[in-house]
């Protein structure tokens, strides 16, 4: 789950991590009172919304008087916000971020992650910060420092001291530097998080450290002892159908294409995708039913991908194992039904009770087109997309 | 011949008394020789009592010491899980099987940390897998039964839908499998592809192997690099998310390409440079292993 900036800064703050003053604002009017209330005569005006490199795409300006304030913040807010993680639309702007002003003697990185080759959680720290770091890590990857943190110990003092002195923080900062490493770390672990970065980590001119900005995802497996974190979800910045996916707790993710798959199983399910693909076609979802799917469940899948107007046509795939395809096939037409499909519909079934779901698909009377294998059921639905178009 | 587990194998379920693992221990025992081998169950609040004839204890030590279990699956719910897994480390069981889904990584860290501490001598297979069959001997999971067939094949997977789609290739082209062993789909979990690799290698019951990956992490690719060194036998291989886009999560915790690493493009290139035969079709895995025995 991701929150947005604004957010982990006031989480991190409560770690001791310390960020510019600021004040998240809704409206115009709020980003006027909010420049006045903090003061200064620089404002940064900020958009908030889940994607990066928002910098670069136009969301963030520096604000020299409050009649700029005014100006960016009417400009910014309601926009929609291309940056390359936003996807060609973009995201509109709803929220702002107004902040004070810092003076930036040196701009740094930190990130933390999972690494699952060591199981362990790795602290990352560059020199090179404000920059693209996966563009560093490619190009320069000696100027990426890592530390791979012991659980039981945690961050240590002479690991977060090392890694100040890497990236070439002076000494007279060094204290302040590996106390903020270290309130890092101890937020990602108690929060769940997956994701903490900091980019930029500034040295001010006064010798300070500050996180310029913030990033933080969080585990979804551990959002059940995290309602303070659940909380901070924000529904205009998730793809609504797969909003609507979880709560029928069904695995969906909006793809590009024009073909429906309906799985059963992830690993299954992108084979399918990536089936439809060598056959030339283009799958418009990522859809795992899981191991339970019912009529309802089912019937929900096909709602879910009949939103997507571009749709052409539906692949159903299921390896029926403890769920048998009988069952499954039921499910079909009874969905098939309810939603008065009009696009092709391949169904693939294997498994136990395979020939009595093929019997029950015949017998609908629908027109549903059977395949054998995955590879015939993949060539055959990207067929009727091109009969079709 | 097989790995991991035979007939002689003796198994405590562990969350025997909920819904899932009463299911699952059900349609075990009715396996080949699971009625035999599920021996015991543990709940602390329900020792003493049982679970259609299976004796329930009070803690997986106490359930070893009965009866001489040496291997424990797990269907605790997650919060618990990871604490259940510590259980069965501190009882010094040879193998745990974790089916859970969905437990947090960072208890899945604590736990791996502390296990590799104390140098725990249990073999850890998952979080989030359909656990491990030896064809006509033992299922231990949630896989179908029926569509395995006793042979020489070893397979190796993340996914498990897309295990039994492997299986059943195989099982349809007269192939029958030594073990086919479900790893899961967590980030941060037991055996790796690596080690499955290797104690198939090592296995005179399997003549070749199928190892099936997924985006997400390096495994894969470890695993190749060591079978391009070591390996005997031939190895076939598919990789399931060609299509997934960079930074979404494919069901699957594990299953998500970061950081431009741990593309599916990226892991097929490594496996076919390390000499392992792989296809882009996943209804031809069978044939493709067919092809390459001799």
């Amino acid at each position: 789950m991701k929150i947005h900036e604004y957010q982990a800064k006031e989480l991190l703050r409560e770690f001791g991590v310390i960020t510019p003053r600021g004040i998240p604002c809704f409206s115009v009017e709020e980003a006027v009172k909010a420049a006045g209330e903090l003061g200064g005569s620089v404002w940064v005006v900020k958009a908030q919304i889940h994607a990066g490199g928002r910098g670069k795409g136009g969301g963030v300006k520096v604000a020299k008087s409050v009649d700029e304030v005014r100006k960016f913040s009417s400009a910014i807010l309601g926009m929609q916000l291309k940056t390359h993680q936003t996807g060609p639309e973009g995201q509109k702007v709803r929220r702002l971020l107004i902040e004070e002003g810092a003076d930036i003697d040196k701009e740094l990185y930190v990130g933390i992650v999972v690494d699952r080759a060591t199981q362990k959680v790795c602290v990352m720290a560059s020199s090179e910060g404000g920059m693209d770091i996966e563009e560093v890590a490619a190009n320069t990857p000696e100027r990426i420092h890592k530390v791979f943190v012991d659980p039981g110990a945690g961050l240590t003092d002479e690991e977060a001291a090392s890694l100040s002195k890497d990236i070439g923080v002076p000494e007279s900062s060094r204290s302040k530097c590996v106390a903020m490493l270290q309130s890092l770390y101890r937020a990602f672990v108690a929060t769940d998080a997956s994701l903490a970065e900091i980019n930029p980590l500034i040295l001010t001119a006064d010798g300070n450290v500050v996180a310029l900005d913030a990033k933080m995802n969080f585990d979804e497996n551990a959002l059940f002892r995290h309602p303070e974190i659940v909380a901070l979800r924000d529904l205009d910045e998730e793809d609504p159908v797969e909003v609507e996916a979880s709560k029928h707790d069904l695995s969906y993710i909006s793809l590009d294409g024009n073909i429906g798959c309906l799985v059963n199983g992830a690993g299954l399910a992108m084979a399918t995708m990536d089936t439809i693909k060598l056959f030339g076609g283009e799958p418009a979802n990522f859809l795992d039913v899981g191991g339970g799917a019912t009529t309802e469940k089912v019937t929900e899948a096909f709602k879910l991908m009949l939103r997507n107007p571009d749709l052409k046509a539906i692949l159903v795939n299921i390896f029926g194992g403890i769920m048998r395809c009988d069952v499954i096939a039921a499910g079909v037409v009874e969905a098939a039904k309810q939603v008065k499909l009009g696009v092709p519909l391949v169904v693939r079934m294997k498994g136990t009770n395979e020939d009595i779901g093929r019997q029950i698909l015949a017998d609908s009377g629908l027109p549903i087109i059977s395949a054998d294998n995955m590879g015939d059921a993949a060539q055959r639905v990207v067929a009727a997309t091109k009969g079709k178009s | 011949m097989s790995i991991l587990i035979d007939k002689n194998t003796r198994v405590i379920t562990q969350g025997i008394t909920g819904k899932t693992g009463q299911f699952h221990t059900r349609a075990c025992r009715e396996y080949a020789n699971g009625a035999q081998c599920f021996v015991a169950g543990v709940n602390p609040k329900k020792a003493g009592q049982d679970f259609e004839g299976i004796p329930i204890f009070g803690s997986v030590r106490e359930a070893k010491q009965a009866t001489g279990a040496n291997v424990s699956v797990i269907y605790v719910p997650p919060a618990g899980a990871a604490a259940a897994i510590w259980e069965a480390a501190e009882a010094e069981l040879d193998l745990a099987i974790c089916i859970t889904e969905g437990i947090p990584v960072r208890d899945m860290i604590e736990v791996r940390d502390k296990m590799r501490k104390c140098n725990s001598k249990t073999i850890l297979l998952g979080p989030n897998c359909p656990g491990v069959i030896t064809p006509d001997e033992l299922k231990i999971g949630i896989m179908p039964g029926h569509i395995h067939r006793k042979g020489t094949i070893g397979v190796v997977s993340r996914s498990g839908t897309l295990t039994y789609e492997a299986v059943a290739q195989l099982t349809e082209l007269g192939l029958g499998q030594s073990t086919a062993v479900g790893i899961g789909g967590d980030p941060v979990n037991g055996l790796k592809h690596l080690d499955v690799l290797k104690m198939f290698n090592e296995d005179p019951g399997t003549d070749a192997v199928v190892m099936i990956g997924e985006i997400g992490g390096t495994d894969e690719e470890t695993a190749a690099l060591w079978a391009k060194e070591n390996m005997t036998k031939p190895v076939v291989g598919f990789i399931a998310g060609v299509t997934a886009p960079a930074g979404k999560r494919m069901g699957h915790a594990g299953a998500i390409i970061s950081g431009g690493k741990g593309t599916a493009a990226e892991k097929l290139e490594v496996m076919e440079a390390c000499g392992i035969r792989v296809t882009r079709d996943p209804s031809q895995m069978g044939k493709l292993l067919k092809s390459v025995l001799k």
